[in-house]
């Protein structure tokens, strides 16, 4: 890994096609999880298609954590421009609030689920209550692995290792976690469209 | 690394860095947790030989149970134990657990890990002129994971009910309750943990192949000068990133099913009269996810084959490849079309007609790549100097093998003829052509192609060229005689044909299949002992030995890690400038300028010359910026 950064610093022309691979890693990883909320969705909807279907309403705690997940997103883009900027405090405070708010988001995800089940929908049962734990559930899988991505750079925020001269951890948490801001936004917007 | 001194001039301020690269490497290091794409190639391939050994055992006993239904198998007893009854026979569940994991290991273990996981290891480094994958630590753990995999579908077998056995489509309601069959009990589940490790190991790898291929390649290697295989291989990646999540996803849902009692898959379903409560699920749904992947998954097994019969085909004819542009053109043609014909295995699930024509349609179009393919390989031999090595023998094989299954792929694709064809052993025929035995010649002929380059030695041509003879004729008599027996209407997966009339005469055509069945398999083992004789007492390899073009052949001849001792050479021109008019061999390395080659220099190549200079300047884009 370090090889291939120092790579990066290194002022010489540019080869044909050199992204920094690290990076392309990361894009063709988001291509796969792409794949695995698509089938998931379609699957939901060929199901949705054959009938027998049981249709509820989304408790509004849902509206409440995109909203929540959105300004995280925010959040996480000013600790990227604080730390082109290298400004240290900004970057240490806007890095925390995004983790803060990636857990909150999950304890509202949590207490989405309890919701639902008071509202007798439950993970065993009728396809469409549980393909809507499945699409929570698989997303919140994929924004812990985000919390695991942004700790690190958390942690190299506060070792003063963020720099505009060293962004490529900071980049790649970025891209991860707009990414699941974006998917997020997907399946609820599908699960409001198609319940 | 004496021999790069001279070269670290701007780099020199970087080597603190680099410095644990020169450590010694311990044992483990070295051969077990090793970061090196050659290492981890030799790793998939010996693994994938070994599961080759089991799956392809397995198929040997159930064809004696079918093709000789009265022979006495005690003499398995030491192996398959309680299994075989007292009276020497085989136990029918078994049978079922036989078939599916013989699938399962075939397709998914031997013909994508063992083939995609040890030659796109070894070759796409060496031919783009890379020191190494884009990340080592991944591929390392690409490996490992599929080592997992491999060792809990291994421990499955010796389950007491046994492993799967619910087919390897793994259909529900048959692989979702435990009641359906012993094998749907603790084997499927073993069978879903593996799969799910498998799928891990599988999008490491191919993550890292696409990015190694884009982002490595050496100066001058344009992506119109890269080798057919290494285009296959890019191809195979992208097919298996986009739909081995799809895999995932669907064996998600299932373990839900299984273990939480959810509805995804089940309705209605009555056990000894008592209905369970799942409702509302679709089995169909299953298929559609399933087959989303399993119909790349096709290509992923047969598209490496491709690239590899490519190349071996033209070093070995001494011509250019026809149609290198075409040859790419079908390639994603088929990749694209792979992933919307799908349902064309679902034809008699009580699908709209309209839909299946749908279908049918676009899976008919495969057929025009295919024989594009198919032509070019054709012609590319046409009027060359064959010369007929162990592996271009069996890329000639790979070729008739994929013609002649292809063909029947025309047939079944019909919606309406597949409703009399469907799940017989006319599809079982078709398949193991097409798909399996062209594969399997695939990955013959680049064991015995790249195996100077992979063991510094070569193996014996006399014995690769009967180990041909054998395993193509067998194949033939086994698969030919079977298209009869499917048309008759013998079904897959029963365990016997003996108590039916419309069976008994074709019973002697059975017991044909499986002499030559078990008279392949022996086959094999001339090319086992070859292979393992010949990584120890093997005649040393020549730098290179089949006097081929492509940039792994101007490494050592036992290159170590890092590849090349020197700098990484540059490219200029394409692989394929064999027998070229006017020049003083019958072959080019891309390595060589077109300045050094103005005897059969094209006008238009001459043009290139003033470009070489650019190549020549550009950075080495060398990850590790020397060599080891």
């Amino acid at each position: 890994m370090e090889s291939v950064h120092q790579y990066k610093v290194d002022k010489e022309p540019q080869e044909t096609l050199a992204m920094d691979p690290m990076k392309f890693i990361l894009w063709l990883f988001l291509v796969s999880i792409i794949m695995l909320f698509a089938s998931q969705t379609s699957a939901y909807l060929v199901r949705r298609a054959e009938g027998n279907w049981l249709e509820f309403e989304m408790p509004k705690i849902f509206w409440y954590s995109t909203v929540v997940l959105l300004l995280s997103s925010i959040a996480m883009q000013w600790a990227y421009f604080s730390a082109k900027k290298d400004q240290f405090k900004q970057l240490k405070i806007a890095i925390s609030i995004t983790f803060v708010l990636g857990l909150v988001f999950l304890a509202m995800q949590f207490e989405g689920w309890k919701q639902l089940v008071s509202m007798n929908v439950y993970f065993v049962g009728n396809p469409s209550g549980s393909f809507f734990y499945v699409f929570t559930g698989l997303h919140g899988f994929h924004i812990i692995s985000g919390l695991i991505v942004l700790f690190f750079s958390w942690m190299a925020a506060f070792r003063l290792n963020v720099h505009a001269k060293n962004l490529r951890k900071i980049q790649i948490c970025v891209t991860y976690w707009h990414f699941l801001d974006i998917l997020w936004l997907y399946l609820f917007v599908f699960l409001l469209t198609f319940n | 690394m004496s021999a790069i001194e001279g070269l670290e001039t701007a780099h020199h301020h970087h080597e603190v860095e680099h410095e644990h690269h020169h450590e010694e490497q311990n044992f483990w290091q070295k051969y077990i947790f090793c970061e090196d794409h050659k290492v981890i190639a030799k790793q998939y391939l010996i693994t994938g030989i070994l599961w080759a050994v089991i799956g392809i055992s397995m198929s040997v006993i159930f064809r004696i149970q079918l093709g000789l239904p009265d022979s006495n198998l005690s003499w398995l007893k030491p192996v398959l134990g309680g299994w075989i009854s007292d009276s020497g026979k085989l136990d029918p569940n078994f049978y079922l657990a036989l078939v599916t994991m013989h699938g399962t290991i075939m397709v998914f273990f031997v013909l994508t890990a063992g083939l995609s996981g040890t030659f796109s290891n070894f070759l796409i480094p060496l031919q783009i002129g890379a020191r190494d994958m884009a990340s080592g630590f991944m591929n390392m753990l690409s490996y490992w994971f599929f080592f997992l995999a491999s060792v809990i579908m291994f421990v499955s077998l010796f389950l007491q009910a046994g492993p799967a056995a619910g087919g390897w489509v793994i259909y529900p309601p048959l692989s979702a309750l435990p009641q359906a069959h012993p094998g749907s009990g603790m084997g499927m589940t073993l069978w879903l943990v593996s799969m799910a490790l498998f799928i891990v190991s599988q999008l490491l790898g191919g993550i890292n192949y696409i990015t190694t291929v884009i982002n490595l390649r050496t100066r001058g290697m344009s992506f119109d000068r890269l080798p057919l295989t290494i285009w296959s291989f890019l191809i195979t990646a992208v097919l298996g990133l986009i739909s081995f999540p799809v895999l995932l996803s669907s064996v998600l849902l299932l373990i839900f099913d299984r273990h939480f009692g959810t509805s995804f898959y089940l309705s209605d379903i009555y056990i000894n009269g008592e209905a369970l409560p799942n409702v509302g699920g679709s089995p169909i749904l299953f298929q559609h996810l399933f087959w989303f992947l399993g119909h790349p998954e096709v290509y992923i097994v047969l598209l490496p084959g491709l690239g590899i019969t490519s190349e071996v085909i033209a070093t070995n004819a001494r011509k250019p490849i026809f149609g290198y542009r075409a040859m790419i053109a079908s390639m994603l043609g088929i990749a694209f079309l792979a992933f919307i014909v799908w349902a064309h295995h679902m034809f008699v699930t009580g699908m709209n007609p309209f839909l299946g024509s749908v279908f049918m349609f676009l899976t008919l179009i495969i057929a025009v790549p295919s024989a594009v393919k198919g032509f070019n390989y054709i012609t590319t031999l046409w009027k060359g100097n064959i010369v007929f090595t162990p592996g271009m023998l069996f890329s000639i094989g790979l070729v008739s093998l994929f013609v002649s299954g292809g063909l029947t792929g025309i047939i079944l694709g019909n919606s309406a003829l597949d409703i009399q064809l469907h799940d017989t052993y006319f599809v079982v025929a078709h398949f193991h052509l097409v798909m399996g035995a062209a594969s399997a010649f695939g990955l013959f002929a680049g064991v015995y192609h790249w195996f100077p380059k992979m063991f510094g030695r070569m193996m014996n041509t006399t014995l690769g060229q009967i180990h041909f003879w054998f395993t193509f004729v067998g194949i033939y008599l086994i698969f030919i005689p079977m298209h009869y027996v499917g048309i008759a209407g013998f079904p897959r997966r029963y365990y016997q044909f003996t108590s039916y009339d419309f069976t008994h005469k074709f019973m002697d055509m059975n017991m044909f299949i499986s002499v030559a069945a078990i008279f392949s398999f022996l086959a094999q083992f001339i090319f086992l002992w070859n292979f393992f004789y010949s990584i120890f007492k093997g005649k040393r390899a020549p730098q290179n030995p089949w006097r081929s073009n492509t940039l792994e052949w101007t490494a050592p001849i036992v290159p170590g890690h890092g590849n090349w001792d020197g700098e990484i050479p540059a490219v200029y021109r394409w692989s394929y400038d064999y027998s070229k008019p006017g020049a003083k061999e019958d072959f080019i390395p891309q390595n060589i300028p077109y300045s050094q080659t103005l005897e059969s220099n094209l006008p238009h190549e001459n043009e290139l010359i003033s470009t070489e200079k650019v190549i020549e300047s550009q950075n080495f884009n060398d990850q590790f910026k020397s060599s080891h």
